[in-house]
């Protein structure tokens, strides 16, 4: 990684399936630069100190937060957001099951909350609702009341387990 | 932030520091792929710098500019860090760049310290742990972390590279008080050796946290083994009730070589409440925290005993 006059450096990544390649000043955290260098607004950005979850992304398969860590650091890196799901039209399966248990209002922490439940999805039993709520304790939301949100989730281990 | 931790020190200089930023200020990168170009790095610029591992206690601090290096010395490149190592006598090699969810998932840390699996549980959410290194939770050395307590209950051993070669120093005489260990500027830690438990060893750890993955309000580790109907060896260490997490030789004392009745414990919870000094803050008064950390020695003590007692016959 080359420094440039202006103390910038050119960082490539995958986001979504597409190379990038830009200049970034090292400061910039990453869940800036997918907003705003690359215009995926669907990544939010709430406490930005790692608290609220909302700008919870994969990084090579993992979920991280995305203002946690700077976007010099995913040099190399393959990123997914909320962007790489479906769309209004085509939703994915979890995006599907937030919708049928009416798991989001203002969706401000929707982002963060389906980037999470595909990472503990992968990594996590989730035999309990209780160990549902666990896994989504590191998100916060202030509208749902996160019954449904563990709903939604409860539904898709069902289906990944194949007991629907 | 501020009132979040109240023990973070407000470390800007300038006389902006009381705003309160979201963003962190300009610093120069480099990603070096050895220790010896880390450790250069680092002394060429003279205290100025800072290494980034996970950057999970880091980042929060550069973006409320509570610290304002001029570069960043990012570890994640250097090689070979990231492994957990059986050191051939039953003991384990914990490289500085491994995950807690590494850890978590480890299934030779499970079978050679199972409480230092159930420990891993506890910190942070998943998203902090597939970030979070052991190497960069011991450096940054929060009195409320696990793994500094978890280190020192284990009686393990950091191996510290700086430019004029490698030293080891024991987990007990790392940390120097809330947020501060021995490490001079251009060291980095490399790696962590744990040396096996004795054989029959049996453990408990316990701790109280508002929620899942917050940092606990106080956590106790135990490990014991029995001989016959007595106490043998025993270790106690605590977390989030002084100034960092220790061990507790008074309790140790009162436990070794004596009979596991309820005098022998009440005796070790004691000496605990003795040797802590606990903080008042948001969530909990010091008078809480003494009484609190107190209990949570009594169960430990006592899942250990159990433990240890299977583990016997
Ligand atoms: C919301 C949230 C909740 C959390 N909850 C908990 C919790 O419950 N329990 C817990 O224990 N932790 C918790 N953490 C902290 C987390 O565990 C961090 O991962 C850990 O404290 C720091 O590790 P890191 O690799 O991220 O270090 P970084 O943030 O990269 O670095 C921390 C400090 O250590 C230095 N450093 C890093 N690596 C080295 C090295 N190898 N040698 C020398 N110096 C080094 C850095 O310069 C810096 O000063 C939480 C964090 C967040 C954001
Ligand atoms: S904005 Fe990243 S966790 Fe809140
Ligand atoms: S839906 Fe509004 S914050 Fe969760």
């Amino acid at each position: 990684m080359t420094g440039t006059a202006s103390g910038k450096v050119v960082v490539s990544m995958t986001v979504n399936g597409d190379r990038v390649e830009e200049l970034v000043e090292p400061r910039w955290l990453l869940a800036d630069f997918l907003r705003e260098n690359l215009g995926l607004t669907g990544t939010h950005v709430g406490c930005e100190h790692g608290v609220c979850g909302a700008c919870t992304i994969l990084m090579n398969g993992n979920s991280v937060r995305a203002c946690l860590t700077f976007a010099v650091q995913a040099q190399g890196a393959d990123i997914e957001t909320v962007e790489s799901l479906g769309t209004v039209n085509d939703l994915d399966d979890l995006q599907e099951s937030f919708r049928k248990h009416h798991a989001l209002q203002c969706g401000f922490c929707t982002p963060g909350m389906l980037m999470t439940a595909i990472d503990a999805l992968r990594k996590r039993p989730l035999a309990t609702d209780q160990e549902i709520r666990d896994a989504l304790s590191g998100n916060i939301c202030r509208c749902t009341g996160y019954q449904n949100i563990v709903k939604a989730v409860r539904t898709m281990v069902q289906k990944r387990d194949g007991d629907d | 932030m501020p009132g979040h931790k109240p023990w973070l020190p407000a470390l800007a200089t300038d006389d902006k520091s009381s705003r309160l930023y979201m963003k962190p200020p300009a610093f120069g990168y480099e990603a070096p792929t050895s220790i010896e170009q880390a450790t250069a790095l680092l002394s060429m610029h003279d205290g100025d710098a800072r290494i980034i591992a996970g950057g999970q206690s880091l980042v929060p601090m550069l973006n409320f500019r509570l610290l304002v290096p001029s570069v960043l010395v990012d570890i994640n490149r250097i090689a070979g860090l990231d492994e957990i190592r059986d050191d051939g006598k039953g003991g384990l090699t914990i490289g500085a760049l491994v995950r807690h969810f590494q850890l978590e998932a480890s299934e030779l840390v499970a079978a050679r310290f199972p409480i230092l699996t159930e420990a891993v549980r506890h910190i942070a959410h998943l998203a902090i742990r597939n970030r979070g290194t052991i190497g960069g939770s011991l450096s940054h050395a929060d009195p409320a972390a696990e793994l500094p307590m978890m280190v020192q209950l284990l009686n393990g051993a950091l191996t510290i590279a700086g430019p004029d070669g490698t030293r080891t120093v024991a987990a007990r005489d790392f940390f120097d008080g809330a947020l501060t260990t021995v490490l001079d500027d251009a060291e980095i830690v490399t790696e962590i050796a744990l040396p096996a438990l004795p054989a029959g060893a049996g453990w408990g750890f316990k701790e109280v946290a508002r929620r899942a993955g917050d940092f606990a309000m106080a956590a106790a580790a135990v490990t014991l083994t029995q001989k016959d109907t007595l106490i043998e060896e025993a270790r106690v260490a605590v977390m989030g009730v002084h100034d960092q997490a220790i061990r507790v030789p008074g309790a140790e004392a009162m436990l070794q070589g004596a009979v596991a009745d309820n005098g022998t414990i009440t005796a070790a919870i004691a000496a605990v409440r003795e040797a802590v000094d606990p903080d008042d803050d948001l969530h909990a008064t010091a008078e809480f925290r003494r009484h609190l950390i107190g209990v949570l020695v009594g169960r430990a003590i006592h899942d250990a005993w159990h433990r240890a007692a299977v583990a016997h016959t």
